[in-house]
C-alpha cells in the first residue's frame, strides 16, 4: 500500500492499467483494455472517441462505479489517495456527490419527475451534512444564476418536465455543484442539445468549473467542443488509448494516424458548381406549400428549387419542419396548400396517388440505417427489390444489376450480396440504403440526415460517396441537415428553416458570408470550431446575452 | 388540475359506454338461442296456451330492441328477473312465492365480495413485498427460486393447487376445512376459517401473477437514469428506494393490484365450485348447466361490470400518481 | 395458538441467527468486501434458507408409517416431490448434454446458453407431443373400452384392492384409468393446440392488417376487441357455452367443435391486441416507409416486410396463449361445460376423481389419481411457460 501514499500529492485521480469487462450472452467480453488515466487538482481533462470506445465507462469508473453487467477486471482507481475498488460501498458512498458529481447526458431522463428541481438539488448536500436545506437553497438559486438561467429565484421550484432540455442540462450542472465537489464529470452533457442551445450550456459549464477550480473530466464525441472545454484530451478508440497531450498541441500537431484522420474529415470541400441556367426547369419545385398535422400548421408558405445535378442543403434546428418539407415531397403528408413539380409537371399530393415512374423518380436515404433496411433480408433481396419492381430484372439479371450496384458503393459484392444488415458496420448499412435509392435509377434523392448517426471518419465516405454519384449520375440532392460543417462540404445551395418557414435561402458561398439574417448569423455562429479560442472569442465578440435560446426569444 | 378532471371524466364516460356495449353484446348473444325462452321452460312438450302465456308473461312477444331496453331498464333498477328453475318450479308445482334473481345473487354477491376481499388482504401486501425483494436481489438465487416457484403457480389450473391445499392443510393435517358451507347468521370467525382455503387458493395464483408483475415494474424503474444519478449523489440504497423509486413505482403498482383484482373474477369461479362456496360463481355454472338464462345473463353483467370497474380503477389511480400529469406545464 | 408461537421463536432465532452470521462471517475472513458489504437482509435470507433446507432433509428421513403402522401420508407425498424434482432435474440435464453433443452448430449454440428449467420445458414438450401422436399404440386399452372391475384401486395389487390389468386403477364405470390419462394428452393438448391455431390465424390477420391500414377499419376492430375484452374470458366462454348446449343437439355439430370456435374467438382478441402493437412498432420503421414509397402492395407489405420481423415475438405469444387456452378448456371441462364424454380428459378427470382425495391419510397412491391427472395439466403448461420465459428473457437481452 506504499504507492498510495506517493500519489495522493501530486494527482486527483489516479487509474493505472484498467481493465473493463461487460457481461453479454453469459460471457465476458472486454470494453476497456489497459487504459491509464491521471487527473491534477483543478484540471479539465477532454475524453474523447467514438461510440463503443467505452468513454462513459471510463468516466463512471473514475468514480469507482460500474454499470449493472460491467465490471472493472484489474487494474486500480484512487481518487485523492483512496483506493476506490477496496474501498466499502459506505466509503464510496461518502464520496459521491459530496467530493465527486456527475453530470448525465440526457438531464430530462437523469431527473427524478417526482420531484422538484430544488428539492433534487439541495438532497446530496443535506444527506452528506455539507448543508442544511435552507443555506442550500439559497446557494441553488445562486448557482442557477451563475449558469445564467432564466428566472433563477423561482425555475427551481418548478418540475422536471416544465423546464427545456438546455436548462434543465445547466440545472444539472448547478446540482453537481451543490457540495462544491473535487471532481465532476461530464458525461456527453450537450450532446442532446441543438446547436444554438449548447454554446449556452459550454459557455456556464466552463464558467462555473473556472470559477470554483474544480477538477473535470469532459467526455464527448464531438472534437470542436473538447477543444473549448479541456486543457488536455485523452483519445480513445474501441477500448484503448490512442494518445494525449495538451489541447493546443493535440489540435496542431497530432502524432497518431486515427487522430490525424479525425481532424481531416472536416477538410473535404467540394468545389463550386457554377449557377444554374435561369430558364432552366427545376427536377424538384416546391411551390407555396402550406401543411399541418391535424390541426396545426407546421410548414407555412415554403417554396424552393432542386436543379439537376446540384445539392440543396435544408438546414434548421429540430422542430424547425425540415423533415416534414421531405414528408410533403414525397407525397407522405399531404401538403394543406400549394404544390410540388417534378421536371415542370406537378405531382399528386399524397405518394398512393402516383404512379410508378413517378414514384421510381423521388427516392429517399435515412438517417437511422438500422431501421432503414428490414433486419431479416439479405442485401441481395433489399437492393434486388426495386431492381425487380421497378425494372422488371428477374433471376440472373437481377442479380448481376445489384453485382453492380454494390460495385458503384464500393463495396464487393461477392462478399455481401447474401449478408444481413445486421453483419454491417454502420457506415456500411448506409451505403446499402443508397444502393437501395440508386437500383430506382431516380432522379432526385432526398438524404435525410444521413451522415449525423455515423463517426465523423465513416461519414466523410459517405460524403464523398454522395458526391461522386451525383457528378456521375446527374442526380440531384436535397439534403437535411443540422450539421453546418457537411452543409459547407457538400451543398451548392442552402436553405435555412425556422419553426416551419423559410428564414433565408441561396447560393453556398453567399450563405456564408455576411451579411446574414439575424437567425441564420447565430446558427452559423453557434457551429462550434476546432479552435480553442472560439468560444473565448466568441463571448468576448457577441456577449452572453446574445447567444443561445436568450438570443432567439429576442428575435422574434 | 382541470386537464386531470377533463382526463378521468372521459375514462369514465368511456367505462360507462364500454359497459352499455357490453350489456347489447350480452343480451345479443342470449337472444342468439333458437326458439324462445318459453319453449326453453316449459320444455318440448307444452301445449301452446302455456307457451304463448308465458311468451306474454315475459314480454316475447315484443320486439328485441324494446325488449333490451325493458331489460336494461330492469337492470339499473335493480329489477333482474326470475330465475327460470323458480318460474318452473311454480308452474309445474302451483303455489309458492318468487324469488327474484335479484334476492337470489344480492347474499351470493356478499360472500364472493368476501372472499375476494379474503384474498386481497393477503395477497396484495405479499405480493407487493416479494415482487419488491425479487427485483432488489434480481438474478440472485432468491430470485431464481421465487421466478421458478412464480412460474409453475401460474401455469397451474386453479384446482390443482386448490386441490393440493385441500390434501395438506385439510385431509393430511386437518387445519382448516375443505368445505365452504357457510349461511347466514354465520360469526366473523367462523366465516373468515370456512374462507380461509379458497381465498389461500386464490391467493397462490393471483400472488404469483401479481408478485412478478411488481417485480417488472421496479426493474424497469431501477434502470432509469434517474436512479442511477441518485446512487451517484451518494445517497443510501434505502433513500433511493423510498425516495426515488417509490413516488414512481406507485402508478405501476397501482396498475398491477387492480389488473390482478380483475383477474380474479375469473379464478372465483373456479375456486367456489371446488370448494361448494355459496358465492355468486358457483350459481353462475349451476345456471350455466341448466341453462338458466336470466341468471346467466344477471351474473355476467355483474363480473364484467366488475372487471371494468376495475380496469377503470387502476386507469384512474395511474392517472392520478402520475407526477406529468399532476403538475401541468 | 402454540403453534403461531413456535413460528415466532422459530423467526426470531433465524433473524438473531443472521446477524450472528454475518458478524461471524466479518471476524473469521477479515473483513473481505463479501461479508463486509452484506446488508442485513441478505444475510438473513441466508439464514433462512439454511434452516428451511435443514428442515426439508429432516422431514425427508422421518418414517413412512408410525409405529402403530398407519402410514405417514405427509411423508411419502413429500418423498414423491422431493424424488420427482430430483429425477426431472437430472432428466433435464441430461437432455441438455445431449443436445449440446447432437445436431446442428446452431442447436448446440442454444442448448450452451439454456437454463435447466428451458431445457426441461423443451424435453417436456416433446415428451406430451410423443404422447399425444402416439396414444393409440402406448396406451394399453381404448378410452371408452369398459371392463367388469369398477373402481380398482391403483397399484395393481389385487390385496389391497387393485387389479393387475389396470396398473392405475379403474374409474367409476370400469374404463382404464393409465389409458384414459395417456389418451387425455391426445384430447385436451390436441383440441389445445387446434384453438390455438385458429385464435392466431384470426387474430394475427386481423392485427397485421389493422396495424398496416390503419384508419377506420382499425378503429373499428380495436373498439371492438375492447369491448370483447371487458367481458372476463373465461365467464364469456361459460356464456356462450351456454347457448352453444342449445345448439348443439340442433345442428347436429358437437358441442366439442363449438367450444373450440368460440375459445379461439375470444382468445383472438388478445392476439390481435398483441399482433397489432407489434405491427405498429414494425410499420414505423423506415424500410416500410421505404417499401410504402416504392408503391408495394398491401400483401407485400404484411408478407415480405412485416411477418418476418414479427415471428419471435409472435411465438413466444403462441406459447403463452397455449397455456392459456388449454387451462382454459381444462377448467371449462372440470366445470362439466367442456369436453364431452367419452372423450378422455384431464379436466374431467379431476372432477371424476376429485373425491379419493380425502382417501389420503389410508391410501396415498389413491389420493395422487387426481392429483395426476391435474398434474398433468400443470407440468405441460409449467413446461411451456419455461421455454416462453427463456425466450423472452433472450430476445430483451439482446435488444441492448
Amino acid at each position: 500500500m506504499s504507492e498510495t501514499t506517493t500519489s495522493e500529492s501530486e494527482f486527483l485521480v489516479e487509474m493505472r492499467d484498467v481493465h473493463i469487462e461487460g457481461r453479454s450472452d453469459e460471457v465476458w467480453n472486454p470494453i476497456i483494455n489497459g487504459v491509464d488515466l491521471t487527473l491534477k487538482r483543478g484540471e479539465v481533462l477532454g475524453l474523447i472517441g467514438e461510440s463503443g470506445a467505452g468513454k462513459s465507462t471510463m468516466g463512471l469508473a473514475a468514480m469507482g462505479f460500474c454499470r449493472d453487467g460491467v465490471r472493472i477486471a484489474s487494474g486500480s482507481v484512487h481518487f485523492d489517495g483512496i483506493d476506490l475498488l477496496t474501498a466499502s460501498a459506505e466509503t464510496k458512498r461518502h464520496l459521491l456527490g459530496k467530493r465527486i458529481a456527475y453530470v448525465a447526458q440526457s438531464a430530462a431522463a437523469s431527473f427524478n419527475p417526482a420531484h422538484k428541481l430544488i428539492d433534487q438539488h439541495t438532497e446530496a448536500p443535506v444527506q452528506h451534512g455539507v448543508a442544511d436545506k435552507s443555506e442550500s437553497e439559497v446557494d441553488g438559486i445562486e448557482l442557477y444564476r451563475r449558469l445564467r438561467l432564466p428566472n433563477p429565484d423561482e425555475i427551481g421550484f418548478r418540475y422536471p418536465h416544465q423546464v427545456s432540455g438546455g436548462q434543465l442540462q445547466r440545472a444539472m450542472t448547478a446540482m453537481a455543484m451543490s457540495c462544491r465537489p473535487d471532481l465532476i464529470i461530464f458525461d456527453e452533457p450537450t450532446t442532446a442539445l441543438d446547436v444554438t442551445t449548447q454554446i449556452e450550456v459550454l459557455a456556464s459549464i466552463r464558467d462555473i468549473v473556472e470559477q470554483f477550480n474544480t477538477a473535470a473530466i469532459y467526455i464527448t464525441h464531438d472534437l470542436a467542443v473538447v477543444a473549448q472545454m479541456a486543457d488536455r484530451i485523452k483519445v480513445l478508440l474501441k477500448g484503448d488509448e490512442v494518445e494525449e497531450a495538451d489541447t493546443r498541441t493535440m489540435l496542431s500537431n497530432p502524432q497518431e494516424d486515427y487522430t490525424k484522420s479525425l481532424w481531416a474529415v472536416r477538410e473535404f470541400q467540394r468545389p463550386t458548381k457554377p449557377a444554374p441556367p435561369s430558364d432552366a426547369t427545376p427536377v424538384i419545385s416546391v411551390q407555396n406549400v402550406t401543411a399541418a398535422y391535424g390541426k396545426i400548421d407546421v410548414l407555412h408558405d415554403v417554396s424552393f428549387d432542386i436543379h439537376e445535378g446540384r445539392t440543396v442543403a435544408v438546414v434548421g434546428e429540430s422542430g424547425s419542419g425540415k423533415s416534414t418539407a421531405a414528408r410533403c415531397i414525397t407525397g407522405l403528408l399531404p401538403p394543406r396548400m400549394g404544390q410540388i413539380e417534378l421536371d415542370g409537371e406537378p405531382l399528386p399530393p399524397d405518394y398512393r396517388k402516383r404512379n410508378k415512374e413517378q414514384l421510381r423518380q423521388v427516392q429517399m436515404i435515412y438517417q437511422m440505417a438500422d431501421t432503414a433496411l428490414n433486419p431479416r433480408k439479405t442485401i441481395g433481396e433489399i437492393v434486388g427489390r426495386p431492381v425487380q419492381f421497378y425494372m422488371g430484372l428477374t433471376g440472373r439479371k437481377r442479380r448481376d444489376r445489384v453485382a453492380e450496384l454494390l460495385e458503384e458503393i464500393e463495396l464487393p459484392a461477392g462478399q455481401y450480396i447474401d449478408r444481413l444488415p445486421s453483419e454491417l458496420s454502420g457506415g456500411q448499412k448506409q451505403r446499402i440504403g443508397i444502393a437501395r435509392a440508386l437500383a430506382a435509377e431516380p432522379k432526385f434523392i432526398i438524404c435525410d440526415e444521413v451522415t449525423s448517426a455515423l463517426d465523423q471518419l465513416v461519414a466523410e465516405g459517405i460524403l464523398r460517396l454522395l458526391a461522386k454519384l451525383q457528378d456521375e449520375l446527374k442526380l440531384s440532392y436535397m439534403f437535411i441537415t443540422h450539421d453546418l460543417a457537411t452543409v459547407k462540404s457538400i451543398a451548392d445551395e442552402v436553405v435555412v428553416m425556422k419553426d416551419g418557414e423559410v428564414v433565408e435561402q441561396g447560393p453556398k458561398l453567399e450563405m456564408f458570408k455576411p451579411p446574414h439574417h439575424a437567425y441564420t448569423d447565430l446558427l452559423l455562429s453557434s457551429v462550434p470550431e476546432m479552435d480553442p479560442d472560439w468560444l473565448s472569442n466568441l463571448l468576448a465578440e457577441r456577449g452572453v446575452e446574445n447567444i443561445g435560446d436568450a438570443a432567439v426569444e429576442k428575435m422574434d | 388540475m382541470t386537464s386531470v378532471l377533463t382526463i378521468i371524466l372521459q375514462r369514465l364516460g368511456l367505462g360507462l359506454v364500454t359497459l352499455f356495449v357490453v350489456s347489447i353484446v350480452i343480451f345479443t348473444a342470449v337472444n342468439l338461442l333458437p326458439g324462445d325462452f318459453a319453449e326453453a321452460i316449459l320444455g318440448q312438450g307444452a301445449t301452446p296456451e302455456a307457451v304463448a302465456s308465458i311468451r306474454r308473461d315475459l314480454g316475447l312477444d315484443q320486439s328485441p330492441i324494446v325488449r333490451y331496453f325493458q331489460w336494461l331498464g330492469n337492470m339499473v333498477t335493480g329489477d333482474l328477473g326470475t330465475s327460470f328453475a323458480q318460474l318452473n318450479f311454480q308452474t309445474n308445482l302451483g303455489g309458492g312465492d318468487l324469488v327474484g334473481v335479484a334476492e337470489q345473487i344480492a347474499p351470493r354477491f356478499a360472500n364472493t365480495m368476501f372472499l375476494a376481499g379474503v384474498t386481497a388482504a393477503i395477497a396484495v401486501p405479499f405480493a407487493v413485498g416479494l415482487g419488491i425483494l425479487a427485483a432488489l436481489f434480481r438474478n440472485s438465487a432468491f430470485d431464481r427460486a421465487t421466478n421458478i416457484t412464480t412460474l409453475s403457480s401460474i401455469s397451474s389450473p386453479e384446482f390443482f393447487l386448490a386441490y393440493i391445499l385441500i390434501l395438506f392443510l385439510a385431509v393430511l393435517n386437518p387445519v382448516l376445512p375443505s368445505l365452504s358451507n357457510i349461511f347466514q347468521g354465520m360469526s366473523f370467525g367462523e366465516r373468515l376459517e370456512k374462507t380461509l382455503l379458497p381465498a389461500l387458493t386464490l391467493t397462490l395464483v393471483v400472488t404469483a401473477h401479481m408478485m412478478r408483475m411488481t417485480r417488472a415494474a421496479i426493474i424497469n424503474l431501477l434502470a432509469s437514469p434517474y436512479i442511477e444519478m441518485a446512487r451517484l449523489k451518494g445517497i443510501s440504497p434505502m433513500r433511493v428506494i423510498v425516495r426515488h423509486a417509490l413516488p414512481n413505482a406507485l402508478a405501476p403498482i397501482i396498475n398491477v393490484i387492480a389488473l390482478n383484482l380483475a383477474y380474479l373474477i375469473t379464478g372465483v369461479v373456479v375456486v367456489e365450485v371446488v370448494f361448494v362456496y355459496p358465492g355468486i360463481g358457483q350459481l353462475f355454472v349451476d345456471s350455466v348447466k341448466i341453462r338458466d338464462i336470466p341468471v346467466v345473463q344477471a351474473c355476467c353483467l355483474i363480473f364484467a361490470a366488475a372487471y371494468i370497474l376495475l380496469n377503470l380503477t387502476a386507469d384512474i389511480l395511474s392517472i392520478l400518481s402520475n407526477p406529468r400529469l399532476r403538475h401541468p406545464k | 395458538m402454540s403453534g403461531f408461537l413456535t413460528l415466532v421463536v422459530v423467526l426470531g432465532l433465524i433473524a438473531a441467527g443472521g446477524w450472528l452470521f454475518r458478524l461471524i462471517g466479518q471476524k473469521a475472513t477479515n473483513n473481505k468486501p463479501f461479508f463486509r458489504d452484506m446488508s442485513y437482509a441478505v444475510a438473513f435470507g441466508y439464514v433462512l434458507a439454511a434452516a428451511v433446507l435443514v428442515f426439508a432433509i429432516w422431514y425427508y428421513f422421518q418414517p413412512v408409517a408410525n409405529e402403530q403402522g398407519v402410514a405417514n401420508a405427509g411423508v411419502i407425498f413429500f418423498r414423491w416431490a422431493v424424488q420427482g424434482l430430483i429425477f426431472f432435474a437430472i432428466l433435464a440435464w441430461l437432455f441438455r448434454l445431449l443436445g449440446r453433443t447432437v445436431g446442428t452448430a446452431w442447436s448446440k449454440k442454444q442448448f450452451r446458453s439454456m437454463p435447466l428449467t428451458a431445457a426441461f420445458g423443451i424435453l417436456m414438450i416433446l415428451v406430451y407431443a410423443f404422447l399425444a401422436i402416439f396414444a393409440g399404440v402406448l396406451a394399453p386399452y381404448g378410452q371408452e373400452e369398459i371392463f367388469q372391475q369398477v373402481n380398482a384401486l391403483p397399484g395393481g395389487n389385487a390385496a389391497t384392492g387393485g387389479n393387475p390389468d389396470h396398473l392405475l386403477g379403474t374409474d367409476q364405470i370400469g374404463r382404464d384409468l393409465l389409458s384414459r390419462l395417456i389418451y387425455g394428452a391426445q384430447n385436451t393438448v390436441g383440441i389445445a393446440f387446434a384453438t390455438t391455431l385458429l385464435a392466431f390465424f384470426l387474430g394475427g390477420s386481423l392485427g397485421f392488417l389493422a396495424a398496416t391500414m390503419r384508419g377506420w377499419f382499425d378503429q373499428f376492430l380495436s373498439r371492438g376487441v375492447d369491448v370483447l375484452m371487458a367481458i372476463p374470458s373465461l365467464i364469456f366462454a361459460l356464456l356462450l357455452m351456454t347457448i352453444a348446449q342449445v345448439w348443439a343437439p340442433r345442428t347436429g355439430i358437437p358441442l366439442t367443435v363449438f367450444m373450440v370456435v368460440i375459445i379461439a374467438v375470444i382468445d383472438s382478441t388478445r392476439v390481435f391486441r398483441l399482433a397489432r402493437a407489434v405491427g405498429m412498432n414494425i410499420v414505423v420503421m423506415d424500410y416500410i416507409e421505404a417499401a410504402k414509397l416504392r408503391g408495394e402492395g398491401l400483401s407485400y407489405l404484411i408478407f415480405k416486410e412485416i411477418l418476418p420481423n414479427a415471428t419471435a415475438p409472435l411465438l413466444a405469444e403462441f406459447g403463452l396463449r397455449f397455456c392459456f387456452v388449454f387451462l382454459t378448456i381444462a377448467s371449462l371441462s372440470f366445470l362439466g361445460v367442456g369436453i364431452q364424454p367419452p372423450l378422455a380428459d384431464w379436466g374431467t378427470m379431476v372432477r371424476d376423481l376429485a373425491q379419493f382425495i380425502n382417501f389420503a391419510a389410508f391410501s396415498p397412491l389413491t389420493a395422487a389419481l387426481p392429483l395426476m391427472a391435474a398434474g398433468a395439466i400443470a407440468l405441460l403448461t409449467v413446461a411451456v411457460n419455461f421455454v416462453v420465459d427463456w425466450m423472452l428473457h433472450r430476445s430483451s437481452g439482446l435488444k441492448e
